[in-house]
């Protein structure tokens, strides 16, 4: 049996991510300094690990709810409010994932399919286009632009939408650029977006990690709460992308439809994860904060850097991503990053991995130490100089 | 911008004045006045490394040391612990809550030279009224630096 016949067609013809390649170059390597990790390089603070520790002692082995422990969705609400001034009943209006990408996931299968479309503005996470694939519907990229700081603006939405449009996915703080939306930069969209038949699916995960201002959320628009549905987690945060755990926030009557899915597939989140999760938003808060106020430092420490060796570079205002213009080396983007990683070994992903009009960018992050930002600029200066 | 400054430097006070502004969006020169200010004020005392003698062929030890002393009268412990922090052999003193009242660690080369020490100097100051010593047998974590501790970067090479 031919099993690629046997794939589904839109499975098999989603693309698979294109830095690949980087692994088995890297993999016979020494000395690499990877600015490529999407993750934070802090553990998970060790009161939220040991809370998680605790519960596996008592034999919290089981299954929870499968929207999640009601105490953990309380916390989520209080924190959604705190925080960001967001109301959600934990009773039916909060689903605690697998993860964001559970979210993303669960979130798109429910409102999109064959003969739909999702908007994607791009560049942005990669897993938004496949998960549009993935559900059978067709992905609208729309291109954001350096001149605009990477913001999406209302005449592209206008652009881009049709009679098919069912979703539109909006990532701020955006990963790969770091850019963020203000108060004023969505009331703008939200002026396209209020009357329309368009479920807004706003991934926020980076939401803590905003260096300038408060985060904004587009869900606070009181006429947008009842098409939104918000995304968070605690995986960059709190420091805990192997716990997979996050969580959706919307209207219940959303969130019921999307619990079947989360309900048949995965069952529930991780009931360890669960536990510590509710101890994070009990006790994590100045931990995160020690956290954002590292990675604003070698934030302005790195985009200071790429500056000063002749990179142009965007102020990224939010995640720990940093998005240089390279078209200075007259290199495409995968040329640099390739080169640079045989040359000088420091690893970088090309812009174009996250959407086309990424070409000509690179995405290097800061999730690592003040060191590893020093020896890498060091490496990319000695390697622009060598072009 | 004092306050962040000093943060900054608690943790890594090897980063260079340049560095120091790029991160606090100020420039050099006012890193570098502030950083004066500091130090003439007596807010920055000193620029230490943590070091685990461990490691190096280097005869040391350490003890904490429980101090009982009766406050002498229109002096209180100020100058029962002043005669006891000038010793060089004492690396910090301070006046504590609870079941005593100074809590003294003392540095030498090995158990008998500060058990000798805390005999013939410390237990004989007059208003000193009894010593208990505890001797440091394995240091696990100071100045929020755990010792020992094996952090290798093991996250995947490539994350989106």
């Amino acid at each position: 049996m031919n099993i690629k016949q046997m794939v589904k067609k839109n499975i098999l013809e989603t693309p698979p991510s294109g830095i690949r390649k980087y692994f088995d170059m890297i993999n016979e390597m020494e000395d690499v300094i990877s600015l490529g990790i999407g993750e934070p390089d802090f553990e998970t603070p060790w009161t939220i690990r040991e809370e998680g520790i605790y519960s596996l002692e008592r034999g919290k082995t089981h299954y929870s709810s499968n929207a999640g422990f009601i105490e953990l969705r309380r916390e989520i609400s209080n924190y959604m409010n705190n925080r960001f001034g967001l109301e959600y009943d934990p009773k039916d209006e909060i689903l605690v994932t697998v993860g964001g990408s559970e979210a993303i996931d669960i979130s798109i299968r429910t409102f999109a399919g064959p003969g739909d479309e999702v908007i994607v503005p791009e560049p942005s996470f990669v897993a938004y286009k496949g998960c549009v694939m993935f559900a059978g519907a067709t992905p609208v990229t729309v291109e954001l632009k350096a001149e605009d700081r990477f913001k999406l603006k209302p005449e592209q939405i206008v652009n881009a939408i049709t009679d098919k449009t069912k979703a539109i996915i909006i990532g701020y703080p955006n990963n790969p650029t770091g850019a963020t939306m203000d108060y004023e930069d969505y009331e703008a969209i939200v002026e396209v977006l209020k009357d329309k038949d368009i479920i807004v699916i706003s991934d926020e995960l980076y939401a803590e990690l905003t260096y300038e201002g408060k985060h904004v959320s587009i869900a606070q628009f009181p006429e947008m709460k009842d098409r939104t549905i918000v995304i968070n987690g605690f995986s960059k945060a709190f420091a805990m992308t192997g716990w997979r755990i996050g969580f959706a926030c919307g209207p219940a009557d959303a969130l019921e439809q999307m619990k079947k899915i989360h309900q048949y597939a995965l069952m529930c989140s991780p009931t360890t994860a669960q536990y510590a999760a509710i101890e994070a938003l009990r006790n994590g808060e100045p931990e995160v904060r020690r956290m954002v106020e590292e990675y604003d430092r070698r934030r302005r420490i790195m985009v200071d850097g790429f500056r000063k060796i002749g990179l142009s570079c965007f102020e990224p205002i939010g995640a720990f991503y940093v998005f240089p213009d390279i078209r200075v080396s007259g290199l495409s983007s995968d040329e640099f990053c390739e080169r640079l990683l045989m040359q000088e070994r420091v690893l970088m992903v090309p812009g174009n991995s996250f959407g086309a009009c990424g070409e000509g960018f690179v995405r290097a992050t800061y999730a690592t130490s003040i060191d590893n930002i020093r020896e890498a600029l060091v490496r990319i200066r000695r390697f622009l100089e060598s072009l | 911008m004092k306050k962040e400054l000093l943060s900054i430097l608690k943790n890594n006070c090897r980063l260079s004045v340049e560095e120091i502004a790029v991160m606090l969006g100020t420039t050099s020169e006012e890193v570098d006045a502030a950083m004066k200010e500091l130090d003439e004020k007596g807010v920055i005392l000193a620029y230490n490394a943590l070091i685990d003698w461990e490691k190096v062929d280097h005869e040391y030890v350490t003890a904490y040391i429980e101090v009982k002393v009766t406050p002498q009268r229109g002096q209180g412990f100020d100058k029962v612990a002043e005669r006891i922090y000038k010793y060089p052999q004492v690396t910090a003193c301070s006046l504590v809550s609870g079941g005593f009242d100074l809590f003294v660690v003392v540095e030498g080369k090995n158990m008998k030279e500060v058990a000798l020490f805390v005999a013939e100097k410390l237990a004989p100051i007059d208003s000193v009224m009894s010593c208990a010593t505890h001797f440091v047998l394995k240091k696990y974590k100071d100045s929020g630096v755990i010792f020992n501790r094996t952090s290798e970067d093991d996250r995947e090479a490539v994350v989106l």
